[in-house]
């Protein structure tokens, strides 16, 4: 009872404190997302000036026309390519900051890492359309250096998007592991050594295991973006980069019809979400 | 103990190329900002035209001055409702504490896209519109959680029994707060700030749902060139926008780790 009351007198004392922020993220976030649930089940705008009504036609939309499924799991292939990617490249970079560099070198090279990913996306995603033209820099440097020529264009085409991505996210994936990779005590490592278990055996029994949170929370933090991303499918991929997301964006900059384009991002939250919530046990038991 | 040295050896040359990878495209982009050659032929030859172009070109430079003043505005919002939300989780135990700190999340992890086309239909349906007061209205949804994530964890670290120490020498709550836990804090909000400022001025899809053809910022003018033809005007652009947030990076490192060592 006397805790009951404590904390009815500390909401009164919080809410003026909290109501400003939180007010400011009902209006501008979740009532936005609210409507977008409502006007996915609407046949027009209802500001638009037109006569609506409520439809699941938006929905049937998706499943009847086997283009956005389609559009859909190329995403989520895209998604799970560029995480794995992150995965192989970020790991084991991790690793080395967090156990093989010390002091000062440790801490300047891991603000170098991560120092790209907080700088706009955009650009970095252009400045690759400089290195993977044909007669970009890519092309230049392996015909200089190769004794036969070769046409090196891999600008618009799927490995580009690829190759983007990669180096958009994966800074994500070695913040996360090296944050849990750090935490590991090296006695472990070195008990395990002792023990007889070959550099293999500890890498696979104990800091691999040890360190899953951190590769579930990077996974999460690339696969989620990666699958909603429509700029850098259309700066790298050209006519090859059409992605659930660049339909979407299609949809309110192009075809203005925003009610379908509602229907299909809710079905990406919600797919979102799902995926969201299988990793959040593994993050929760590591928290 | 050689295998040791060679395996570490062989890390040390795989960060580096790591580092290569990640900074030779913005490196390469630099570079042909002060290429002559409007279409990046080498070899390479010296110039300041494509700067000097930029001056020139109006519409570029209107929409830099949105992205700052937005990005400014975003920040002192930010940094104002969000302390004040981080002392209120901080300091008071309620119900449904839990829930609210649990809602920070989904602006951070649901893709911008999602959340930029839903307000895009919101604001329209009731009447706010598109246009640069839009786009400050989504951008202060968008980092205000990260302010408040930053400076929760600043407060992390603060010493309830200050508090209790200037209370009991007759300070008054606001006494109290201005003169004991701002200082304290003050490292964080200002990393919270930067953060703040950092993502305004790099946000592009939620900017580009909201802009209107007169109201736009730096990079949905930037999205909208790319996808004319590459210029080397847009280089020239895009490497100032890199060193200004690489800039802005390293100083919000100097008063905030993150989460590496304590």
């Amino acid at each position: 009872m006397a805790a009951a009351t404590a904390s009815r007198s500390g909401l009164r004392s919080a809410l003026p404190l909290l109501a400003p922020a939180y007010l400011w993220l009902t209006v501008a976030i979740f009532l936005p997302l609210s409507a977008m649930v409502f006007f996915s089940f609407m046949t027009e705008l209802p500001l638009s000036g037109k006569p609506w009504a409520f439809t699941l036609g938006n929905y049937a939309a998706f499943f009847s026309q086997s283009l956005y499924l389609t559009l859909l799991l190329a995403s989520l292939r895209l998604g799970l390519e560029v995480t794995l990617w992150c995965v192989v490249i970020g790991y084991p970079a991790a690793y080395v900051l967090a156990k093989v560099l010390k002091g000062r070198s440790r801490e300047a090279i891991f603000l170098l890492v991560i120092l790209p990913f907080w700088s706009n996306g955009l650009v970095r995603i252009f400045s690759w359309a400089m290195v993977l033209r044909e007669g970009g820099i890519l092309d230049t440097a392996l015909n200089a250096v190769l004794p036969f020529k070769i046409n090196i264009d891999l600008m618009y085409s799927y490995p580009a998007v690829i190759i983007g991505l990669v180096h958009s996210y994966v800074p994500y994936m070695v913040l996360t592991c090296y944050l849990t990779l750090q935490a590991i005590d090296d006695s472990l490592i070195e008990a395990g050594r002792s023990l007889g278990a070959s550099r293999l055996q500890v890498l696979k029994r104990v800091i691999i295991p040890l360190s899953m949170p951190g590769l579930v929370a990077g996974a999460a933090l690339i696969f989620v973006p990666v699958v909603g991303s429509f700029m850098e499918p259309r700066i790298l991929g050209g006519r090859t980069g059409t992605f659930y997301g660049t339909v979407i964006e299609d949809q309110f900059v192009a075809v203005f019809n925003w009610p379908l384009g509602a229907a299909l991002s809710f079905i990406l939250l919600a797919v979102v979400l799902v995926i969201l919530a299988v990793a959040s046990p593994v993050l929760r038991r590591a928290a | 103990m050689t295998t040791t040295r060679i395996l570490e050896g062989l890390g040390r040359l795989y960060i580096w190329l790591l580092l290569a990878f990640l900074y030779l495209p913005i490196i390469i982009m630099a570079l042909m900002s002060f290429n002559v050659s409007p279409f990046y032929q080498l070899p390479f030859e010296w110039t300041t035209e494509w700067y000097a172009s930029l001056w020139q070109n109006d519409q570029l430079i209107a929409a830099t001055w949105n992205s700052v003043e937005i990005a400014i505005i975003t920040t002192i919002i930010c940094v104002v409702l969000g302390s004040a939300a981080s002392l209120a989780l901080y300091r008071y135990e309620f119900r449904g504490k839990k829930f609210l700190q649990a809602l920070l999340f989904p602006p951070i992890a649901i893709p911008w896209l999602i959340t930029g086309t839903a307000m895009l239909i919101f604001f329209f349906g009731v009447g706010i519109g598109r246009g640069l007061h839009a786009i400050l209205l989504g951008h202060v949804a968008l980092a205000l959680p990260y302010v408040i994530v930053v400076v929760s964890a600043r407060l992390q670290t603060f010493a309830p029994e200050l508090e209790e120490a200037a209370r009991s020498l007759g300070a008054n709550q606001w006494q109290v707060t201005r003169r004991v836990t701002l200082p304290w804090i003050m490292p964080g909000v200002i990393a919270g700030g930067l953060f703040a400022f950092a993502v305004s001025f790099d946000q592009f899809v939620v900017s580009y749902f909201l802009a209107t053809p007169g109201q736009t910022t730096l990079p949905v003018e930037i999205y909208a060139a790319i996808r004319k033809g590459f210029t080397p005007e847009i280089n020239a652009v895009s490497t100032i926008i890199i060193v200004v947030s690489m800039a802005l990076m390293l100083l919000t490192a100097r008063f905030f780790k993150f989460g590496g060592e304590k």
